[in-house]
């Protein structure tokens, strides 16, 4: 596969000088690219000299990278205590089934890829699953099919980045107080 | 000013339509061209989670509270309360929320959905900044002790006291000096940091400034979790203000004393919370822990002299300095001062963040703060505290006091501050099991106990939830609990085995039900659940046929359920749905 890396080229130069600028380096090579190629690992390792065995030692430690190309949309879902104690990992292996995927894979139509996360930090609205950058609070394994559907069928839903979506619509005021 | 609106645009005001309720007052007030004489502000989260929360603050009505706001609500809120000054009965805030904040004293989150927290100004006004220009007039010495005598220790978990740490970089001979503040808040079921940093970025940046003042360092470092971009955005923006004032940068005030912040973005290991590890993973190595000594504060980062506090401490420290380490110290318990903010969650009415004094009974911070439980037909069956490194707690220790002593004297850990509340519907084995999962996985690597020993006692565990447990599994997962928790090389082993040791020893006749019966109680463990419906207990509500995704429930109005194996992909929508426990 060929892989143009003039920009990876520019990213290196604006790191070349910095202390500690690995991570934060391949960080915005993965943001530039959606993953890190082993051209790319090839290229930091003989720009910045450092070997290419360090490069991966750092890219697989640490579970934001990805070394493979990624599906359109990223599907998280939260993992966390209060999670699991409402239902989360119902829901992580339900989208295993539904999208035919272990956890970490793509679908082979590169639209999804699922992850586990180990927490989120929203446990109130528990259990949580985010869909590139949006939070879906309160999911049921019911609003999963339609939220896959939205996915697949909406090409404009990336312009709900960074929005929350309160799945439970239920929450009028309470009467008993 | 005098007329303002808060609208809490946090993370769950958003998920309920904040922006759009922000939006409408916006609109609401422009048309009735009183945009000049209210202000409307954009703040952070609160800690309770009511949807929209909308305050009105007006000289005639003082402060008034509404909760559950929806943006259709916000014309007769303003034609009610704005025009006409009468308050909206219908959408006030409850007992509930007044229940919530009565039991709490609130110190590190304080300006959390008061301000907003992209304005420096905004939190100028509350005396931002003020304790800075304090330290900075006292001498180093000076500044250490008074938060050496306030108390204060470390709320990232393991209590250390942050005067002492000060004073041990202080101590050091060097050329350069760090001062790092860790934001890697990584245990399931915590988010008071994520708040802090996102409600009130300012408090934190000040705290870094006045420790680094008293310890010397010149260049700082946020460690910020990667998961939190909003955080992230939010403290850059907070750092470019706060340098364009001078609270940063080169000659702070006048004062001679410089400081640079810079925020480091972790890239998603848990293991990195650990403060060598942090700093290997700033260095942009694998986050792996080194043994200690050498402490941080005799060889850190670069290996220079560096301090290390966790955001929540860092945000008590300006109200040290500008109040005393005398009132700081008047709360809380002998050994344990000040407040903690807990993530109170699971099967409470109210969840959300809770600061409370230290010495505050878990009893009271459930029934007080949490309102109790959510559902009133299940029965409570303990709490989890301190997520992976902490432990679980059975009802007999409900009148255990929250201080570092007595939360270690019963085999968990304060911690973070995670509280997830449980009821009968929670396998205890299963938690274990659970934690113990998350542990394995974030494990680096680097020594055999965590790698392996963590590793034996999940299978073991895999194994009992499976229903193929034998009575010698217990004893192996004790056994090698204390080798684990004795011999790991960081935090992340030594607490490890926590939940299970807890489990087994508060819940052992869970594990019993486990192993010699094969049955699981709570009906969580897939292996051992049959999908039958118990008729007696059945009421014939329908609650789970409207859970079911594949339609394997079969129901009719006034008939009892019936699930189809066939169709059945033991996902427990079902189970979950059931109040009245009549699925097995």
């Amino acid at each position: 596969m060929n892989i143009d890396l003039s920009e990876a080229a520019k990213a290196i130069d604006k790191y070349r000088d910095k202390k500690g600028a690995l991570i934060p380096l391949l960080q915005e090579i993965q943001d530039i690219y959606g993953y890190v190629s082993s051209q790319a690992i090839g290229m930091i390792a003989h720009e910045l000299n450092i070997y290419p065995v360090h490069i991966y030692g750092v890219l697989t430690f640490y579970t934001q990278f990805y070394l493979t190309p990624r599906g359109k949309h990223t599907i998280k879902v939260c993992q966390g205590t209060a999670c699991h104690v409402m239902g989360g990992k119902e829901l992580l292996d339900y989208l295993a089934d539904k999208l035919g995927v272990e956890v970490g894979e793509t679908t082979e139509d590169r639209n999804f890829s699922l992850e586990r996360v180990a927490c989120l930090g929203c446990c109130g609205i528990a259990p949580v699953i985010m869909v590139d950058e949006d939070f879906y609070g309160r999911c049921t394994i019911k609003d999963l099919d339609a939220l896959l559907d939205k996915y697949t069928e909406d090409d404009s839903s990336g312009s709900l980045n960074g929005n929350v979506h309160n799945l439970h619509k239920k929450r009028n005021k309470p009467k008993s107080n | 000013m005098n007329n303002r609106i808060l609208v809490c645009v946090g993370t769950s005001g958003v998920s309920a339509g904040a922006e759009k309720v922000a939006a409408n007052f916006r609109s609401e007030l422009e048309q009735r061209g009183l945009g000049d004489s209210w202000e409307l502000v954009r703040t952070g989260d609160r800690g309770l989670f009511r949807d929209v929360l909308v305050d009105i603050i007006t000289p005639e009505l003082g402060r008034v509270t509404y909760e559950f706001v929806k943006p259709e609500d916000v014309a007769e809120l303003c034609e009610k309360h704005i025009a006409r000054g009468e308050a909206v009965e219908r959408l006030k805030a409850g007992s509930d929320y007044e229940k919530f904040f009565a039991g709490q004293t609130r110190i590190a989150l304080s300006n959390c959905g008061e301000i907003d927290p992209e304005d420096i100004e905004a939190y100028i006004a509350l005396d931002g900044y003020a304790a800075l220009k304090k330290a900075l007039g006292m001498t180093q010495e000076q500044v250490i002790d008074e938060v050496k005598r306030s108390g204060l220790r470390g709320r990232g978990g393991a209590g250390f006291p942050t005067g002492l740490k000060w004073e041990l970089t202080w101590k050091e001979k060097s050329d350069e000096k760090y001062m790092v503040c860790n934001a890697d808040e990584g245990d399931p079921g915590a988010f008071m940091d994520r708040s802090i940093l996102e409600g009130d970025p300012h408090s934190v940046l000040e705290g870094m400034a006045i420790a680094a003042y008293a310890t010397g360092a010149n260049h700082g470092y946020v460690y910020c979790r990667a998961e939190y971009p909003l955080a992230v955005k939010r403290l850059r923006k907070a750092i470019t203000q706060a340098t364009q004032k001078g609270y940063l940068g080169e000659n702070i005030l006048g004062s001679g004393f410089s400081l640079d912040i810079q925020v480091k973005e972790g890239a998603g290991a848990f293991v990195c919370g650990e403060e060598t590890a942090l700093m290997a993973s700033i260095e942009g190595a694998r986050g792996m822990p080194k043994p200690r000594p050498p402490y941080p504060s005799q060889s850190g980062l670069w290996g220079k002299p560096t301090t290390i506090n966790n955001v929540e401490t860092l945000a008590n420290v300006r109200h040290i300095i500008l109040r005393g380490a005398q009132w700081y110290a008047s709360i809380g318990t002998e050994k344990s001062k000040g407040t903690k903010v807990f993530a109170l969650a699971g099967k409470v009415k109210n969840t959300g963040l809770v600061e409370i004094p230290m010495g505050t009974t878990i009893r009271d911070l459930i029934f007080g703060p949490g309102g109790g439980m959510v559902n009133r037909r299940r029965k409570i069956k303990g709490i989890q505290i301190g997520g992976p490194s902490g432990g679980c707690l059975p009802e007999s220790l409900l009148d255990t006091p929250i201080d570092y002593e007595s939360i270690t004297k019963t085999g968990a850990i304060m911690g973070s501050g995670g509280f997830v509340v449980m009821d009968t519907s929670t396998c205890m084995v299963d938690i274990a099991r659970f934690f113990l999962s998350f542990t394995v996985a974030e494990s680096c690597g680097k020594c055999v106990p965590c790698r392996v020993g963590l590793q034996r006692m999940l299978e073991v565990l895999e194994k009992i939830t499976a229903g193929k447990g034998t009575a010698e599994d217990l004893e192996f997962l004790a056994k090698m609990g204390e080798s684990v928790k004795d011999t790991a090389l960081c935090g992340l082993g030594n607490t490890g085995p926590n939940p299970a040791i807890t489990t087994m020893k508060y819940f052992a006749d869970e594990y019993k039900a486990h192993i010699e019966e094969k049955r699981c109680p709570a009906h969580v463990c897939v292996d051992l659940v049959d999908f039958e419906v118990d008729e007696e207990k059945c009421t014939k509500c329908g609650l789970c046929f409207k859970a079911c995704p594949t339609g394997a429930v079969q129901w009719k109005p006034k008939e009892f359920a019936r699930i189809e194996m066939e169709k059945c992909i033991k996902c427990k929508a079902c189970i979950a749905a059931c109040n009245f426990d009549a699925i097995h």
